[in-house]
């Protein structure tokens, strides 16, 4: 695997990862993330950025036992149903394995995902995790 | 396009071959194929491999092989579409037969896993997902079936144990092909308690880890000349989805491999009920239940319980996986689209011993990458 020249890989991720930035269609509104060149709905190529709320429910869940070189296990994943109807996959965090459930309302928070290089002359790799939410949904204010 | 036939077939046992590299898995498989169309030389080679470059170090497979198997100056290169990468492998050579730019070609899917320790090879496969967005955070390629089982137990109602038919099935499959990685029986009970991998997957929803080549030589209907026992490639089609599972509108449908079975079915004339047998994906059970249905041999959601009463196994309404599926004679990940093909060319040569189904004259396989992103189907017919 490549280890020191990737550190400009994740820089190029910064507004996904930090941010939870997707794009979203200006002819047909609808939203995605990843941004792709063309929107998912209607293949129109004008988008802008869209800045997702971060806000969403488990679709489904997985704890992992043997973990990948980067990783130690065991952890959890998820795909999460965004508010916005577009899913993201993500580890879980602050939880514990047997009170997730498939609908578990979880945010958005930001956390270090791996650490790349050598151990301890690396880099940390900070994105986007799911907890569960702290603030139940209905009585969260709308955003603008 | 012309017709195009399989007029040979190879393959090496699968399993851990401390003794054989890349090269000598290849050339054996290429060289057991050409023995078997009786010929010498081939117009082009192409290889079907996915790790070659990420664990073996070795990329330019096509020169390689070309070379070890004695097929210098063929045209010669890798065709990689994950673990759907020896499927690819066989539809490029039968296209460039096809559409006359050669008349003999080689197709031969390969992989040397036990080359590296467990962590990369876990790295390596992970890389058949979304980099980005799923290894990179820790999706193993197992945790991503994981999540496609958990939903599919939670809309469709079922458990962890409807699944085990499909990998009792293949282990019973494999008990008399010798070139099968696991030939002992497995019981449900054992299939229940073996140790979760990312839950809710277990060892043994999971094919193994392993080394194999499996080769096919194809031509053209000119070039046949005397092959009396002659495959006709009555189709092959593949079709993409998107690269991470966040992106499917439906999670339990995977539509490109539906989209590759229904264009095979309609460029064929044939359909679910013409099949004498399905050689499935059947990587994770998971995948093997979503296969089934996406080629229309169970409705959505409907795959275990027509497991339950025996349907995919041998005797049933369409045999699945008959030499042992990935997950018994094992997935050497980017040659397993090359056995299944290799296998159901022996079923309908009648070669299959032990494992023949009786009156075998129409086979479909499917060869599924990266969770359902990509996905290659052919239909042979006798
Ligand atoms: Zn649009």
């Amino acid at each position: 695997m490549p280890e020191a020249m990737d550190l400009p890989r994740y820089r190029r991720l910064t507004a996904p990862y930090y941010r939870l930035e997707g794009r979203r269609c200006k002819k047909c509104g609808a939203v995605q993330f990843p941004a792709r060149e063309a929107c998912g709905a209607c293949r129109g190529r004008e988008q802008e950025p869209y800045r997702f709320s971060g806000r969403g429910t488990v679709f489904s869940f997985s704890e992992v036992a043997m973990a990948p070189q980067g990783f130690s296990g065991p952890y959890l994943v998820a795909l999460v149903e965004l508010e916005e109807g577009v899913r993201v996959t993500a580890q879980l965090t602050d939880v514990d394995p047997d009170e997730v459930e498939i609908g578990m309302p979880v945010e958005m928070v930001t956390r270090r995902l791996q650490e790349r290089g050598p151990q301890g002359q690396g880099y940390l790799v900070y994105g986007y995790k799911f907890r569960p939410a702290l603030v139940p949904k209905a009585s969260t204010p709308a955003r603008p | 396009m012309r017709d195009v036939f399989i007029i040979g077939a190879g393959q090496t046992p699968v399993g851990e071959h401390w003794d054989l590299g890349l090269r000598d898995l290849g050339a054996s498989a290429i060289r057991a194929a050409l023995d078997d169309a009786t010929i010498e030389t081939v117009d082009a080679l192409f290889v079907g491999n996915m790790l070659g470059g990420a664990i073996n170090g070795q990329e330019n497979l096509g020169a390689l092989l070309a070379d070890a198997a004695g097929l210098l100056p063929a045209e010669a290169w890798k065709v990689e579409a994950a673990c759907a990468s020896g499927g690819a492998a066989v539809r490029a050579a039968a296209l460039s037969v096809a559409s006359g730019a050669h008349d003999v070609a080689v197709a031969v899917g390969i992989e040397k896993m036990t080359d590296a320790v467990s962590e990369s090879v876990t790295a390596g496969l992970a890389s058949a997902s979304d980099c980005d967005y799923e290894a990179s955070h820790g999706l193993s390629f197992t945790a991503l079936s994981a999540l496609l089982m958990r939903r599919y137990m939670h809309e469709h109602g079922v458990s962890r144990e409807d699944f085990a038919p499909f990998a009792v099935s293949a282990h019973r499959n494999a008990a008399a092909n010798e070139n099968a990685m696991f030939r002992e029986p497995i019981s449900i009970e054992e299939f229940v308690r073996s140790s979760q991998v990312a839950s809710p997957i277990g060892v043994l929803d999971a094919a193994p880890v392993c080394d194999g080549a499996a080769a096919v030589v194809i031509c053209s209907r000119d070039a046949l000349q005397g092959h009396h026992r002659a495959v006709r490639i009555a189709a092959s089609a593949a079709a993409t989805d998107t690269i991470g599972l966040a992106g499917r509108a439906d999670l339990l449908t995977l539509g490109a491999a539906k989209r590759s079975a229904e264009k095979a079915f309609a460029a064929s004339g044939f359909g679910p009920k013409d099949f004498d047998l399905f050689e499935a994906h059947d990587a994770f059970t998971i995948i093997t239940a979503l296969s089934v249905e996406a080629c229309g041999f169970a409705p959505r959601g409907e795959a275990l319980k027509r497991a339950a009463h025996g349907c995919f196994a041998r005797g049933g309404c369409i045999p699945l996986s008959t030499f042992g599926g990935l997950k018994a004679r094992g997935h050497p990940v980017g040659a397993s689209g090359a056995y299944q093909i290799v296998e159901a060319t022996l079923q309908l040569r009648r070669e299959a011993g032990p494992n023949q189904v009786p009156g075998a004259r129409v086979a479909l396989t499917q060869s599924i990458g990266g969770h359902g992103s990509v996905a290659v189907t052919h239909v042979l017919e006798a």
